[in-house]
Order: C-alpha cells, then sequence, then structure tokens
C-alpha cells in the first residue's frame, strides 16, 4: 500500500511535500498528491508516516487500499 | 521592562533633541499615558520613554507602536502556508475575502511574487514602512521560502522593516537566521506557559517527525517557546508576544504568561480575543466556546499593565492584509493585478512622504500637551470611556455611518489613553440608515459615554443619546487626543457643577464577524 491525499480535503499548505522522505510529494492542480511508485508508508525511515503526521485535517492523508502493502527490500 | 525604565532622564546625553522630545512626549509602544495615573509603558508620570535605538526600531512600525498606527501602513505576505502546530482557534479550511483573521489568506505568493507584490505596494502606498510574514501557517515551518522573501526584499527595498510571526516551536533552530537579516521585530504567540493549560488549546504540535499530543505536546511547545524568547531578547532583537484570551480556558493564567514573557524580556504583551464563529469551522467554534466581552478583554488588559507594554490595538489581520491597520487594502493587489503592473519603486519619494507624515505626528503631540495642561490641578475619579469614528492620521475624520470600526479611549485627569477598538459593521450604505445595523453599532461601544464623528444624521443621534451615548461631532476634522481631553473637562466641569451625574456604563460585545471589505 501507499497513502493517498484526499484532494477534497487538502488544504494545500504544503507541509507534507517538505516532510516526504522519498519526495513522493507535488502539487498538482491545486492540491497535493503522493507518487504511489515513491512512496514507502516512511516504513524504514520513522515510526509514522510524516504526511499525516503533519497534515492539519484529519483523515486526509489516507492509506490507499488500490495498492498492495509497501515491502522493505531485504 | 526594567532596563528601558532606567534610561528615564537620560534625555540630556541625547544629541538629538528634537527626536528625544518627541519621543518623550508621544511615545508609547501600545497606548497613551494617562488612565491611571501612570504610563501605559511602566515608566512612572506621563511621559514614557525608551532609549533612541529601541524608538528608531518602533517608531514607525504600526504593531509595535499605537501611535505609530494612526499613520504607517503594514503588509502580509502568504508565503507560508505549512503549520507545524495545530490550535483550537484556527481552520486552515476556511477562506473568504471578507473575512480577516490570522490564519486565513485568499491566495499563496511564491518569494519572487511576493517581492514584486511589496514593491507594487510601498509605491503606491508610501506610507507602507513594514512587511511581516505571519503564514497563514507558521513562517518557520517554511523557513526557505520565509527567508528567501525576506533575501528579496532587503536588496530591492531596503528601506522596509522586517518582521515575522511564529508559534515559536521552529523558533531556536532560527535565531541566528533572523538576526543575520536585520529582522528586528519577532512576534511569538504564547497562549500558555503551563502545559495542563496547553492541552486545551494545542490538539498537537509536529516536532522532530513525530507528532506530539496532549499534555506532552504543549510541554515541548512552550518550552521553545519561552527558550526561543529567551535568545531573540538577548540579541537585541524586540519580541511582541500576542496571546489569545480563551475565556475559562486560559483567561487567568494569562496573568501568569505576562509575568513569564516580561522576565524573559518581551517589548509587548498583545492580548487578543478569541475568534471563534461557528461558520469558522474550528474546534472551538463548533465546540461553542464564547470569546470575551469588550471589558473582560480591558479587564485583563489592565491588570497586566504594569512594567509591560500592552498592545491594544491589535485587528487579528489576515497573513495577507495590506494598509493601515484596520483597513484591507489586499484585494487592490491580487497576483494578477502586480504582475500587470509596472513598478517604479522610489525610495526619495517614500522618505518625502514620511517626512510629511512626521510633521503632522509633531503637531498632534503638541496639540494633546497644550491640551493635557487645561487639565492640571483637576482632580476627579472619574474614568469613562469614549469612542471616535476615525480614518487615519489621529484625526476625527470619519462620517458616523461610514465607520467601520470605532477607536476607544479611556479618559481621566491623566489625560486620554487609547485601550481598543471595536469592529462594527457598516452602517450606513448611502443617505439611509439601518436600524439593525445601529444597534449593532451600540452594542459594540455600549460601554462609552459618548462617541466622537466628523459627522452624524438627526436618526442615529437621538437613537444614541436614548442609549445614553452622546454624539460629539463639534470637534469634526480636529485631533482625536485634543478634543478628547477638552470634551472631558467640560464633562467634569458639568458633574462638579451639578449639572449632569455621572453614571457608570454597562459591557460591550466584541465582533467576531467580518470586517467588510467594502467601503
Amino acid at each position: 500500500m501507499t497513502l493517498k491525499i484526499v484532494a477534497s480535503q487538502c488544504t494545500s499548505c504544503s507541509a507534507c511535500e517538505a516532510e516526504c522522505p522519498n519526495v513522493a510529494i507535488s502539487e498538482k492542480n491545486g492540491t497535493f498528491v503522493i507518487n504511489p511508485k515513491k512512496c514507502t508508508e516512511c516504513i524504514g525511515h520513522f515510526d509514522a508516516p510524516q504526511c499525516a503526521a503533519v497534515c492539519p485535517v484529519d483523515d486526509t492523508c489516507i492509506i490507499d487500499n488500490a495498492y498492495p502493502r509497501y515491502q522493505p527490500a531485504q | 521592562m526594567q532596563e528601558l525604565a532606567q534610561h528615564e532622564g537620560a534625555e540630556a546625553s541625547i544629541v538629538n533633541v528634537e527626536a528625544v522630545m518627541q519621543q518623550v512626549a508621544e511615545h508609547k509602544g501600545c497606548g497613551t499615558s494617562g488612565g491611571s495615573g501612570k504610563a501605559s509603558c511602566g515608566s512612572a508620570a506621563g511621559s514614557g520613554d525608551l532609549p533612541t535605538e529601541i524608538w528608531e526600531k518602533v517608531k514607525n512600525h504600526p504593531c509595535y507602536s499605537e501611535e505609530a498606527h494612526h499613520h504607517y501602513a503594514r503588509m502580509h505576505v502568504a508565503v507560508a502556508p505549512a503549520c507545524n502546530i495545530q490550535c483550537n482557534y484556527c481552520n486552515r479550511k476556511y477562506d473568504c475575502a471578507n473575512e480577516s483573521r490570522p490564519g486565513v489568506v485568499s491566495e499563496k505568493l511564491t518569494p519572487e511574487q511576493a517581492a514584486k507584490k511589496v514593491l507594487a505596494v510601498a509605491s503606491t502606498i508610501p506610507q507602507m514602512t513594514v512587511l511581516g510574514i505571519a503564514g497563514p501557517g507558521d513562517p518557520l515551518a517554511n523557513p526557505e521560502k520565509t527567508f528567501k522573501t525576506f533575501e528579496l526584499i532587503a536588496k530591492t527595498a531596503p528601506d522596509i522593516k522586517l518582521c515575522l510571526s511564529t508559534n515559536g516551536l521552529a523558533l531556536p533552530d532560527h535565531v541566528d537566521t533572523i538576526a543575520g537579516f536585520n529582522v528586528d521585530h519577532v512576534t511569538i504567540t504564547i497562549n500558555m506557559v503551563d502545559p495542563e493549560v496547553g492541552a486545551k488549546i494545542y490538539p498537537w504540535v509536529f516536532w522532530k517527525h513525530k507528532r506530539y499530543t496532549g499534555v506532552e505536546a504543549a510541554k515541548l511547545l512552550t518550552d521553545r517557546q519561552l527558550q526561543g524568547l529567551e535568545m531573540l531578547t538577548e540579541r537585541g532583537i524586540l519580541c511582541k508576544v500576542n496571546s489569545v484570551m480563551i475565556p475559562g480556558v486560559n483567561d487567568r493564567h494569562l496573568v501568569e504568561v505576562n509575568k513569564a514573557v516580561k522576565s524573559r524580556g518581551a517589548f509587548l504583551h498583545n492580548i487578543m480575543p478569541l475568534i471563534s464563529a461557528p461558520e469558522h469551522g474550528t474546534v472551538f467554534g463548533l465546540n461553542g466556546q464564547r470569546g470575551p466581552t469588550a471589558q473582560e478583554l480591558k479587564a485583563l488588559q489592565d491588570s497586566c499593565e504594569g512594567e509591560m507594554n500592552m498592545m491594544r490595538h491589535c485587528r487579528q489581520c489576515r497573513a495577507d492584509a495590506v494598509g493601515l491597520l484596520g483597513e484591507d487594502r489586499s484585494a487592490e493587489f491580487t497576483t494578477e493585478k502586480i504582475m500587470a503592473m509596472d513598478v517604479d519603486y522610489d525610495l526619495e519619494s517614500r522618505k518625502a512622504y514620511q517626512a510629511k507624515v512626521e510633521e503632522e505626528r509633531v503637531a498632534k503631540v503638541a496639540a494633546k500637551q497644550e491640551e493635557l495642561e487645561t487639565l492640571a490641578g483637576e482632580s476627579s475619579d472619574i474614568k469613562l470611556l469614549i469612542a471616535v469614528a476615525t480614518k487615519g492620521s489621529g484625526l476625527i475624520n470619519e462620517h458616523f455611518g461610514h465607520a467601520k470600526e470605532f477607536q476607544v479611549y479611556e479618559l481621566s485627569t491623566g489625560g486620554a489613553k487609547f485601550v481598543g477598538h471595536r469592529r462594527v459593521d457598516l452602517y450606513c450604505q448611502g443617505g439611509y440608515g439601518d436600524e439593525d445595523s445601529l444597534e449593532t453599532v451600540i452594542r459594540a461601544i455600549n460601554d462609552c459615554h459618548a462617541v466622537f464623528v466628523a459627522k452624524i444624521g438627526g436618526c442615529p443621534k437621538s437613537d444614541l443619546i436614548k442609549a445614553g451615548i452622546e454624539p460629539v461631532d463639534q470637534f469634526a476634522h480636529e485631533f482625536i487626543e485634543k478634543s478628547a481631553i477638552a470634551w472631558f473637562k467640560n464633562y467634569l466641569d458639568k458633574v462638579n457643577s451639578g449639572e449632569i451625574q455621572h453614571i457608570e456604563r454597562g459591557d460591550a460585545e466584541i465582533r467576531q464577524g467580518a470586517l467588510t471589505a467594502a467601503a
């Protein structure tokens, strides 16, 4: 899995962009989006996904069930 | 402030006598002297005084000098959208062009756009002397954008003062950079020094890659805020502390906050009323947390006003506000309009304009001093409030029906002291009075004995008299303080002769709604 940003809730504050250890977040059409190919759910970097931890709106950076769980390289 | 008080009487050693005379006569970091007989900035007697180097820093900063805010304008550029803490009085989703409160903007700017905007505004509004970065998030949660903006502006408009307003969490990490950009004014929002109180205001803080909640979060925040404050004052940077007064949560506690920040060298304390309309969607707005009444706010400000400057002219402006405090011209300077503007930044004409403003200020102070002398020898315990309709320059120059706010002065035998302002909706929309709006105005200035205006219609006049507020229009286009003192002297004479009886007034409401943009 990866995280995704609920566009309708995003305030476009950009706080997540700077915190992402994978540079997976960018601005698109006024809100921020997570590149699922780059997102690691912050596994191996931090205890919790940084985008969700810094996001000012609850339940806006959430797990995207459309993708399989991220597997860190062995 | 102890240190400032020690400079009393030191004026003889300062060479620029004229500047000193003006400083002695009119200094107030926050309000005019008088009231209880002691100056609002702690030094004894009526002439509050500041060391020259501090006066130079505050004399044309509208937020740091109550006196300056009648004459000089500020602007905020919204280059800092990210925030690192969550406050229960803030909701970043809500944006409306008519809404005037911190944390709200209509559009974000890049540092380059911000620099262009500053030049455009400074060329159009020559009395614009201060550029602040106040969000809409926290400037220090966006350090690259904030400092890039400062760098660009320092290059192109070196006469403009730079300042920033922060929650303080990241402050200790950036103090040296702030000092490096010659930022000499920093505001820290400190709502508590007790983490138990803080836990009711801040649901979480984000620090070193981790979200902290509850008391732990508040402890972290208060430690960082006070550390940052100490580091700034050690470097001679003037610090203003903003505190949001939340009745039942931190209202009594703010006296402790005041002591804590005073002991760490804060220059000015600004206690502001909570803004919590339900439609803003903040936690406090939704859970029914009320803001203080005008008299509750004033009582707390008065009780903190010992040796500490209290700011009472804060308009809690948006992170993209432009103009004099109390007005917002940001709609004239949207990115689209700025980019189309041909900007000619003329330092000389700005200087010439500002020299004229200084002449006006000197005249105003002289007029007040002269009038004040007529009160000498009067002794009375009477203290009362008056409301004034003004467009700026320290003059009674606004029509009652056109006033978007009233400035409130406290009158006593010590003189006239600015103690706050009251927002009101536009009462007059082109000649016809609207009764509901008049009621709104009366509720907002209900604790005042009189309202000073340049002009007022017959209907509102009689309604005000019925409400016990005397409409005063004989001082139209004259200086506020001089006129207020003259009126007060006359009032005292009438009370003494038994012609009228002095009656205490009730409380007033603090308006939560938008500052209507239409003029």
